[in-house]
């Protein structure tokens, strides 16, 4: 076996091989490869003994998936209903164009930033929320969206 | 294994409990971690040991006199971090404030004004919780310990009467007895249906399958809100004992919790309450000598929020959502009966059997009674959670408890109230006219709204009804499953009819194609998620009819929140002529002389905003 699949093995084996356990399966596998390659997916599949169509589906189905490399750093901005009416779209517009991220692109060219817009994380007491690499910001503003940008493409320069 | 004698355990902790002096306690929930209460804690931590002041973070025999615990959200997460040292209430804490508060709070009992509640409306500091209106006047039942007690300590709990419910249920009634209890309590689900629980129990209980399952759904699939999140964040103990009871009411062994992974802490916590509770032989086998089992495991979901509805939740602990009947009382997980209910429901459960199901059935109105928690967020001044009867007016929820809705630059204004959308995508909004409905399942039903699951998001006229109907609407759209048609093709159909009426393309046709289309979308399709994907649509359209008539008869939003549709103006008086909103703009739509005031020229106009974020004086503004 290539070194490649050897982390999905190990998981694989975790869970005894139990399809009925693919969604934490497919969520420890994304954590070793901060993404869902095709070709793990059709090893997995291949490994529980299941169609490859079948793991696909819940790859594309929940929105945590994701089927295509992630940037280095995530931003993550909520666009909840709490943060929606608070003005996140403005954020979301400042984080894009600071970004240079053209409409649906989520990810920049060289993979150090990826945009994900997701449903509340429960601090709406705090709207407008963005989380960068898991450090959650309160009452966030676009200025402050792209000095919090800043702040990493400074770390990353050095 | 036999479970530990829990009269002795809280005699135990009581005992302990004793020695301790000062509590410290600071909050560890979602909101106040994000505003960096971990650091707070930890300098606590740091500067009690510089002090060398005798300090423990955990009750157990001959603990010190200083006790220094996280807590649950208080539902006050906008004023975080909290810190209380007894009964002094602190906001906004950081961690520069903490040697002060130990000089000054902790060891000579002063109060440090600065780091008080200050109440905006009039301008009046608060020194202890019971001062502070926004909690003086809720009603905490369910979300009475959470914040007060340690959640990750079980014996806390248990200090505080947990678990001596399930211990007199197990020994002392019969399912039967159980489930009237419950009919008797009057207690109405609280993940949005409002389905009397004790019916529901019942149901199940009658099946004569061997095999059953209880499940929670903490899935609150409403984004902006979360009562669900802080209740077991805050006190997961009451969520775990409220599933037992409800075990043994329906004669189940088994039974999972379904959560949302993005909550993380909520996830954490309860993994901690099970693992206590299996050590103290509270879950496993025989509990409490009854004979019984009961053992409870989490799912982590990953991000549909249909699976919070409750056929899809059950497929997706089996595999894929599907469609319903059966109703999961009667075939549920894995084929087998199963009872569903919400984490505030169960969290309630133990509560009722404490107070008596008649005194719970007599906390607001006869049909819906007992406490309901909100989430209230959105242009208000308190956000948080508020904790009320049933039956209480949204007037009394936004303007006493809230503190009222704020202009969007923070200052309070009543008067500014546009709407409260309920219920999130599934639900509807209320306007001023539902103002002093009171707040209960069957009032608000027949006033054609609803209760939902408790997200309440108050909104001020700087808000677009459009605009915000087209947000639920992306939402519901990216979250159906595309099983049925009517859901897939007509969130999506209704979605680009939106989009069009915002950015200006919309005609009296695109208002009832809507308006059809969302009618056939409710009747039509499988689950509850289409069926009630078109309730912000109607809602709005219902109570707000003008101004999607603005939208498409004169291209104009009224709130100023369509960029399509906006009118961009530089202000004369504040224009200084600096010309760099002429260098911004990218289709040469602005003129004027260096020191004069600029023009927009509106034929050229793209909308792009770019004049308005350049503008260093405000001087560009959005017209209506
Ligand atoms: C689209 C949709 C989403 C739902 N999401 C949730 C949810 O996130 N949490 C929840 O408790 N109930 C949710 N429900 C309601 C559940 O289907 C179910 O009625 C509830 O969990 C039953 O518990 P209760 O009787 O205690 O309220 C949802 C319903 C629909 C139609
Ligand atoms: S109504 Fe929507 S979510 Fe429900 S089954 Fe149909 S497509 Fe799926
Ligand atoms: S940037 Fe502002 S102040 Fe300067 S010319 Fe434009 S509108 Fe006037
Ligand atoms: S909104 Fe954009 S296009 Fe219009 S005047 Fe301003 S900068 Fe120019
Ligand atoms: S809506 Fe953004 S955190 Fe809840
Ligand atoms: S997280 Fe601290 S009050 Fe909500």
């Amino acid at each position: 076996m290539s070194d490649r699949f050897k982390p999905a093995a190990q998981i694989l084996k975790d869970n005894n091989y139990d399809s009925a356990k693919l969604i934490p399966i497919l969520q420890k596998v994304q954590d070793a490869y901060h993404f869902l390659p095709e070709d793990v997916m059709r090893y997995i599949a291949n490994e529980l003994n299941i169609s490859p169509a079948k793991v696909f589906g819940v790859a594309t189905f929940f929105a945590h998936f994701a089927i295509t490399p992630k940037g280095k750093h995530i931003i993550r901005v909520c666009n909840g209903t709490a943060c929606h009416v608070k003005g996140s779209a403005g954020i979301i517009d400042a984080v894009k164009k600071k970004l240079k991220l053209k409409d649906g692109q989520e990810t920049t060219e060289d993979l150090l930033f990826t945009l994900e817009c997701v449903s509340c994380l429960g601090a709406c007491g705090l709207a407008p929320v963005m989380v960068v690499d898991d450090v959650v910001h309160g009452q966030v503003t676009p200025a402050k969206a792209e000095e919090l940008l800043d702040e990493v493409i400074k770390a990353e320069a050095k | 294994m036999a479970t530990k004698d829990i009269a002795k355990i809280a005699k135990d902790f009581n005992d302990a409990y004793k020695n301790i002096k000062h509590r410290i306690v600071i909050c560890g929930g979602t909101g106040c971690i994000a505003g960096g209460s971990l650091d707070v804690y930890k300098a606590f931590q740091t500067e009690m040991e510089k002090r060398n002041l005798p300090c423990s973070v955990e009750v157990t025999k001959g603990c010190r006199e200083n006790y220094l615990s996280l807590s649950g959200c208080r539902g006050f997460c906008a004023q975080g971090p909290l810190v209380s040292v007894g009964d002094i209430f602190y906001t906004k804490v950081k961690v520069a404030d903490v040697p002060e508060i130990i000089e000054k709070t902790l060891l000579k009992g002063e109060v440090i004004d600065r780091l008080l509640y200050h109440n905006p409306a009039n301008n009046q500091k608060s020194k202890t919780v019971a001062d502070i209106p926004f909690y003086a006047k809720q009603q905490r039942i369910l979300l009475a310990d959470c914040g007060r007690i340690n959640p990750e300590d079980i014996n806390e709990y248990i200090a505080h009467g947990g678990y001596a419910q399930a211990k007199r249920i197990y020994l002392e009634m019969t399912p039967e007895q159980v489930c009237k209890e419950m009919i008797k309590s009057g207690l109405r689900g609280r993940g949005g249906g409002g389905f009397p629980t004790g019916k529901k129990w019942e149901f199940a209980r009658i099946e004569p399958e061997g095999k059953k399952y209880v499940i929670c759904n903490a899935d609150e699939g409403d984004p902006g809100a979360f009562m669900d999140r802080s209740v077991m964040e805050g006190n997961p103990n009451a969520v775990l004992e409220g599933m037992m009871i409800a075990a043994h009411a329906i004669g189940a062994d088994e039974g999972y919790i379904y959560v949302r992974m993005e909550y993380p802490l909520a996830i954490k916590r309860i993994r901690k309450a099970i693992e206590e509770a299996e050590a103290l032989g509270i879950l496993g086998e025989n509990v409490f000598g009854s004979g019984k089992n009961f053992k409870i495991n989490v799912m982590e979901g990953a991000g549909a929020s249909v699976c919070g509805e409750e056929t899809a939740l059950i497929a997706s602990v089996d595999g894929m959502p599907k469609v319903k009947p059966p109703f999961p009382a009667h075939s549920g997980l894995f084929g087998k009966p199963t009872v569903i209910n919400n984490v505030e429901t169960l969290a309630t459960v133990a509560k009722i059997f404490e107070m008596g199901p008649e005194n719970f059935a007599k906390i607001g109105p006869a049909t819906s009674p007992g406490t309901k928690t909100f989430a209230v967020t959105g242009h208000i001044a308190n956000t948080g959670l508020v904790e009320v009867p049933m039956g209480t007016t949204l007037r009394q929820v936004i303007n006493d408890v809230a503190g009222g809705t704020t202009n969007s630059d923070g200052t309070v204004n009543p008067e500014a109230f546009k709407a409260a959308q309920i219920g999130g995508p599934s639900g509807g909004c209320l306007t001023k006219e539902h103002f002093d409905v009171p707040l209960d399942f069957d009032s608000l039903k027949s006033a054609g709204a609803m209760v939902g699951s408790g997200g309440l998001v108050v909104m001020n006229e700087k808000t677009c009804m459009v605009n915000v109907a087209r947000f639920f609407l992306e939402f519901t759209k990216r979250e159906s499953c595309g099983k049925c048609v009517p859901c897939r093709e007509g969130t999506d159909q209704m979605l680009s009819l939106l989009t069009d009426i915002c950015e200006g393309r919309g005609t009296m046709k695109t208002l009832e194609t809507l308006e059809d289309l969302a009618k056939a979308v409710q009747k039509s399709s499988l689950c509850a998620l289409g069926k009630t994907a078109p309730n912000p649509v109607l809602s709005t359209l219902k109570y707000f009819k003008d101004e999607y008539l603005a939208h498409v008869v004169e291209k104009r939003c009224p709130a100023g929140v369509c960029k399509a549709l906006a009118k961009y103006e530089i202000d004369p008086a504040k224009c200084k002529g600096c010309g760099m909103c002429k260098r911004a703009c990218p289709v040469q739509a602005i003129t004027g002389a260096v020191g004069k005031p600029h023009v927009i020229d509106p034929k050229k106009c793209i909308k792009c905003g770019s004049c308005k974020s350049t503008c260093k004086f405000g001087a560009v503004k959005i017209g209506a």
